[in-house]
């Protein structure tokens, strides 16, 4: 009890800084004196190892479940500039470092500089050095307009791919192309980027995939079976939000027509920054947390099997951000765990989506978005 | 020589002064509101002005600076009117009237008379948010949106904040969504105390855009709460929620 005191009267005293350090000694003693304070600091339980080690034992059909991981939404600015972006992107490089067993690949969720420079994508570059396990880019419309995606090609490939892992087909389909808005408005490439950086000012064009991108992806979807399990990587949602921020893909009808055919997709998506989750017909979507901050939720068009999470503390860098992974069962049928930093994490089952909510519902948050 | 001298020096010195006085002048009468421009006098009275800005009647018995008693005055200002009347009908006046009139001033008998038909019972109580005009509401319709604006573009800005780390407020409030300002005054246990909603910009620009909190009356302070506050229009106070 004294401690306790102790500590609460050197919280009135301290900045923020400080108080991270403070709380992670407090949690130190606790553990030391092997003390639980449920009114003060709840030690977090994470999903244990157990869990994950029983995804590989299962493997019914030779097609053994798997994992990849996810790092989104790092919106660096160069070093020099901005610190607080790039703690977000090691934090999440370290979480998913430490996660045991590893995922068999992590994807890049897109955006990776907050402003398309080589300077900043150079950087994500070397943060993502560090992942241990193979990493899989997608490209965002931070990295993509200012030089029409020039750099990011020669750094990281083309935008669109795919492969097959595990029984899985993988599609990386790039989302985030914008009919042109900045050559009647005689834009720069700066102004170009800077307008497309912002995300209500209405004047960029709303996301599409694009005829190209359409007839690439119906191509590809051709070589395989209906009953292959199909896994989308977009950075935008594939589906319409709100399309004041552009958390909408203007052609998503025409793609999920492509995509009505397949038995098991999966749509994984970047650009929200928050935890959402939507079924239309046969493909369950994903959003993605960012590493850098989060969006709040849109004043319309949420959709109904949406968890919230819990509006973001803005006295902690890191409240509402973090990464997450994905757990790959047999039949392609997928688990997202999302590991937001400072609180409990949140798992969506397949089964929570596929039945529209009826079942594996988790917690609601106690903070809703009004 | 000398006479001649001196002349010139006089009039160099008033071609001077003029040059300085006029321009200054001539820029304090363009900065002022429209003013009515009275015709010069030609029968050696002085000019009287209407307070409609066109017309207007010498007196030719009165003398520049010379006071007038007060039934001389409503002689004069009964024979504006009149001239007034002749180029206005009857209804246009009682318009005019509406906007103009003090509240609780009776109308000069006189006057009545001369319309020759009462005033009608005045259709307004006559506070003065009853007597703006529309064109009076449109302006400060206007200034209140510019101003609004301007909050806009600070709040988008990361150098007009003050930040140095490239991030603005619309980052984590795209369109001011999540701001809440319906909800100060509130307890904030992280500042220890009682806040309001520029409490909250300024920790905001403390911290996550890294700039200097802005003081009290510094214009961005108050553009960006103006800002804020306008996009939470019609929604419903609750102060203290969290």
């Amino acid at each position: 009890m004294e401690e306790r005191d102790r500590l609460l009267r050197a919280l009135r005293q301290i900045d923020r800084r400080r108080f991270l350090r403070v709380s992670s000694a407090a949690a130190g003693a606790v553990l030391a004196k092997g003390l639980v304070a449920p009114h003060s600091f709840q030690l977090v339980e994470v999903a244990s190892a157990a869990v994950d080690k029983s995804w590989a034992q299962t493997g019914a059909q030779g097609k053994p479940p798997f994992t990849f991981a996810y790092i989104s939404d790092t919106h660096l600015y160069t070093k020099k500039l901005n610190e607080r972006f790039v703690r977000g992107a090691l934090k999440a490089v370290e979480d998913v470092n430490a996660l045991d067993p590893q995922p068999d690949f992590v994807l890049f969720g897109g955006d990776l500089a907050q402003l398309g420079r080589a300077d900043e994508m150079r950087l994500g570059a070397e943060i993502l050095k560090e992942v241990k396990a193979p990493v899989k880019m997608m490209v965002g419309e931070h990295d993509w307009f200012l030089d029409m995606g020039e750099m990011w090609q020669q750094l990281f490939g083309p935008p669109s791919y795919s492969f097959d892992w595990k029984g899985v087909h993988v599609v990386t389909l790039m989302s985030v192309n914008e009919k042109d808005f900045w050559t009647a408005r005689h834009m720069s490439p700066d102004e170009r980027m800077h307008t497309v950086a912002g995300l209500d000012n209405g004047v960029q064009s709303r996301f599409e995939v694009g005829d190209a991108g359409r007839e690439w992806l119906k191509n590809d979807l051709g070589k395989i079976s209906t009953d292959t399990p199909i896994l989308i990587f977009s950075h935008s949602p594939l589906y319409k939000y709100y399309r004041p921020w552009n958390f909408w893909t203007e052609d998503a009808d025409e793609v999920q027509q492509i995509l009505q055919p397949y038995k098991t997709v999966t749509v994984i998506h970047g650009h929200t920054h928050q935890m959402l989750s939507n079924r239309i017909g046969n493909i369950s979507f994903h959003g993605m947390l960012s590493t850098a901050w989060p969006w709040p939720y849109a004043p319309e068009g949420l959709p109904k099997l949406t968890i919230q999470m819990d509006r973001a503390d803005p006295f902690d860098q890191f409240d509402a951000c973090g990464n997450g992974r994905f757990n790959v069962a047999e039949g392609g049928l997928i688990d997202a765990v999302y590991n937001l930093w400072d609180r409990n994490p949140v798992t969506i089952t397949y089964r929570y989506l596929a039945s529209s909510g009826a079942e594996d519902r988790p917690s609601a948050p106690k903070l809703l978005s009004y | 020589m000398t006479m001649r001298r001196g002349f010139l020096l006089i009039s160099i010195g008033t071609l001077l002064g003029a040059a300085i006085y006029l321009p200054l002048r001539l820029q304090a009468a363009s900065s002022q509101l429209a003013s009515h421009s009275l015709p010069p006098a030609e029968a050696g009275g002085v000019v009287v002005g209407l307070c409609d800005g066109e017309t207007s009647i010498e007196v030719p018995w009165l003398k520049p600076g010379q006071r007038m008693t007060r039934e001389q005055a409503r002689a004069v200002s009964n024979a504006l009117m009149a001239k007034w009347r002749q180029r206005h009908s009857n209804a246009e006046w009682q318009t005019a009237q509406a906007q103009t009139s003090q509240p609780g001033a009776t109308q000069p008998a006189a006057q009545q008379g001369q319309a020759g038909a009462t005033a009608p019972a005045a259709a307004i109580q006559g506070g003065v948010y009853e007597r703006l005009t529309p064109r009076e509401q449109k302006i400060a319709d206007l200034e209140t949106t510019k101003f609004i604006e301007e909050g806009k573009e600070i709040f988008h800005n990361p150098e007009k904040l003050g930040g140095t780390i490239g991030v603005s407020c619309d980052m984590c409030h795209p369109d001011g969504a999540n701001t809440h300002p319906e909800t100060y005054p509130k307890f904030q246990t992280q500042l220890q105390r009682v806040a309001l909603l520029r409490d909250m910009i300024n920790w905001c620009i403390e911290n996550p855009v890294k700039g200097k909190p802005l003081g009290p009356d510094d214009p961005r302070l108050r553009a960006l709460d103006a800002y804020i506050i306008a996009q939470r229009n019609g929604t419903a106070l609750a102060y203290g929620k969290h």
